[in-house]
């Protein structure tokens, strides 16, 4: 594809920012002394007025955040997953999302792929935290134009939103021309009828892949990106339990409270099959470069081809 | 402060008093004792210093008060009450299974309440953003917060005091309730905060001390903050916990609990009685 960019979501939230804030000036972005990493910096040299850094204190960010949203701006608070989610969770809770108050929350280098960092900094729990909290939209954009029109998609939204962001640089794979984002709607990358795979974040691309080579092995495997993982899109996943019986899904989340409990939400009151949950296996990660990890994981093609050939063969 | 308005000041306080019992009688649970120390800076807020308008909760350039230490919200809901926010029978509900008022402050749900609060240390962070949202747009108004001194163990507090001085929101005013128990006993003797006076003048705050019974003080402080420019205010003021109920003054079992049927009696006898004395006078 022409338009193929290799691009961090982290940097591409960053950009998206830059470019909505110019057309809509209630936003703010505030950081916890992370913005040359989560790249709200790239915000914060175009509208250093509008940029706030709270310094290493995540919980005052997000309060700071909803007294700024009672008075009518649209804060965007970032910092990485792990403390905005995890540090902040009470804050996020009790001050932004019980008022149910127009904050945006952007939480950067989620997952495994943070690499060398370590477990410390790898957060896996974020999508399953954001997820307990009413009225809290959950974002996993997976390449470079999702990314943007998601986060367009966030500004627009009325209330609360997390969105989840990268350190590793992807390739895109939507093309930009007939990409359409629309919120709480999962899209359909491959059509197929013998299995389902379910995918957010960066592993989508990978699932892609694997998908394709399964195609030439003659298996007719269908692929979704959930992009919204809350509010879920329902129908897409009922609908492929019902036509292919069985699912998989993938994420770099733990599987306990992610994407993968998410749909079995969905099938088990719904119609249930059964659902095979790739992620991290409720354990911590460990340093290593990104994607030595992501492949040990069984997050790339590869590990992810080997689990569909496995599930299928249980059909 | 002229006598007479004084005089209607402290029938107001000891109508919000009487309102914090009646709410936390009929909840049966809620917390007087803080409710009732913070009653006169409350009063004082509500009906000398800040412009509100009960028949415009939202309105855009009001001043904004954040009740940090949301538990004490009995009186203030009472003092909203007799604003004119809602109708004075809403207190016989509170904490009630579909009322208005909450247990701890809920802005969605209940006009004139600037902040959902109820989490120590979020409030005072929330009040930043407000005056950070005032600084922002050149608007005028100020932001009011209460906490209690017990709150100022949480380290939120001392997170948005230097988010505040750095940021030099004069538009800010900190008040610490300082009646000196918190649930597990004397803060003193719990965790120790003091010398709270250095600690925020070293996080680059104007600070005043007062009596946090004294209108005259309360007026002092509050019209010295004004004159401050480029930082913060923290008013430290000293109550007494339970102030107005004799049987609950400076008492730490009454943190977080609703006063029985002869408690009650008694509670109300004494504000009623304070109120038809000030009242005679004014």
């Amino acid at each position: 594809m022409a338009n193929t960019v290799t691009k961090a979501t982290r940097e591409s939230f960053g950009e998206a920012l830059c470019e909505l804030a110019k057309e809509n000036d209630k936003i703010v972005v505030l950081d916890a002394d992370l913005a040359g990493a989560t790249k709200t910096s790239i915000f914060k040299k175009a509208f250093p007025e509008r940029f706030f850094d709270c310094g290493i204190a995540e919980g005052n960010m997000m309060s700071i955040s909803a007294g700024l949203a009672s008075c009518g701006k649209i804060p965007v608070a970032a910092s990485f997953a792990m403390f905005a989610t995890g540090r902040a969770y009470e804050q996020i809770r009790n001050s932004v999302g019980y008022p149910h108050l127009n904050v945006k929350i952007a939480g950067s280098h989620a997952g495994i792929s943070t690499g060398e960092d370590g477990a410390t900094h790898q957060c896996l729990e974020d999508v399953a935290l954001m997820r307990t909290i009413p009225g809290m939209t959950v974002l996993c954009p997976a390449d470079h134009y999702e990314m943007m029109a998601a986060t367009k998609a966030a500004i627009e939204l009325e209330g609360p939103v997390y969105i989840r962001l990268g350190r590793l640089a992807i390739d895109s794979f939507n093309d930009p021309d007939t990409y359409k984002f629309e919120l709480g709607k999962g899209i359909t990358l491959h059509e197929g009828n013998d299995i389902t795979v379910i995918a957010t974040g960066l592993v989508v691309n990978e699932a892609k892949k694997a998908v394709e080579e399964l195609e030439k092995e003659g298996h007719s495997v269908r692929l979704i990106n959930i992009h919204t993982i809350k509010p879920i899109d329902r129908d897409i996943i009922i609908k492929a339990a019902k036509e292919t019986g069985r699912l998989i899904t993938i994420e770099e989340h733990n599987v306990i409270g992610g994407l993968g409990d998410a749909v079995c939400d969905v099938v088990t009151s719904e119609c249930p099959v059964p659902v095979r949950k790739v992620g991290v296996y409720d354990r911590y990660g460990y340093s290593g470069p990104a994607w030595e990890l992501l492949e040990a994981f069984g997050l790339t093609a590869t590990g992810i081809a080997k689990v569909i050939r496995e599930e299928i063969a249980k059909k | 402060m002229q006598t007479t308005e004084k005089r209607q000041l402290k029938v107001l306080a000891a109508k919000a008093r009487l309102g914090a019992i009646i709410g936390t009688f009929n909840a049966k649970s809620g917390h007087p004792g803080g409710s009732l120390s913070a009653a006169d800076i409350m009063t004082y807020l509500y009906f000398k210093e800040m412009n509100v308008d009960p028949s415009d909760p939202k309105k855009a350039d009001r001043d904004r008060f954040v009740l940090s230490k949301g538990h004490c919200c009995p009186s203030l809901y009472a003092i909203l009450a007799l604003k004119g926010f809602f109708e004075w029978e809403e207190l016989t509900k509170l904490r009630h299974v579909g009322a208005m008022l909450q247990g701890h402050p809920d802005m969605k749900g209940t006009p004139g309440i600037d902040m959902s609060t109820g989490s120590l240390g979020q409030g005072v962070s929330a009040a930043c953003g407000m005056a950070l949202a005032g600084k922002f747009d050149n608007k005028d108004y100020r932001v009011y917060t209460v906490l209690g001194d017990g709150e100022c163990e949480e380290g939120q507090v001392w997170e948005a005091a230097m988010f505040a001085a750095h940021n030099k929101l004069d538009n800010l005013v900190v008040i610490v309730d300082q009646n000196g128990l918190q649930i597990d006993g004397p803060v003193c003797e719990v965790c120790g905060i003091e010398p709270l006076d250095k600690k925020f003048e070293s996080f680059g705050f104007n600070v005043i001390k007062i009596n946090g019974h004294c209108f005259d003080e309360i007026e002092a402080a509050l019209e010295n903050a004004k004159t401050v420019k480029g930082k913060p205010t923290a008013i430290l003021a000293k109550t007494v916990k339970g102030k107005g109920v004799s049987f609950m003054e400076d008492q730490v079992d009454w943190h977080g609990k609703g006063p029985n049927k002869e408690e009650y009696e008694k509670a109300t006898q004494e504000l009623e009685a304070q109120i038809a004395e000030l009242e005679g006078e004014c």
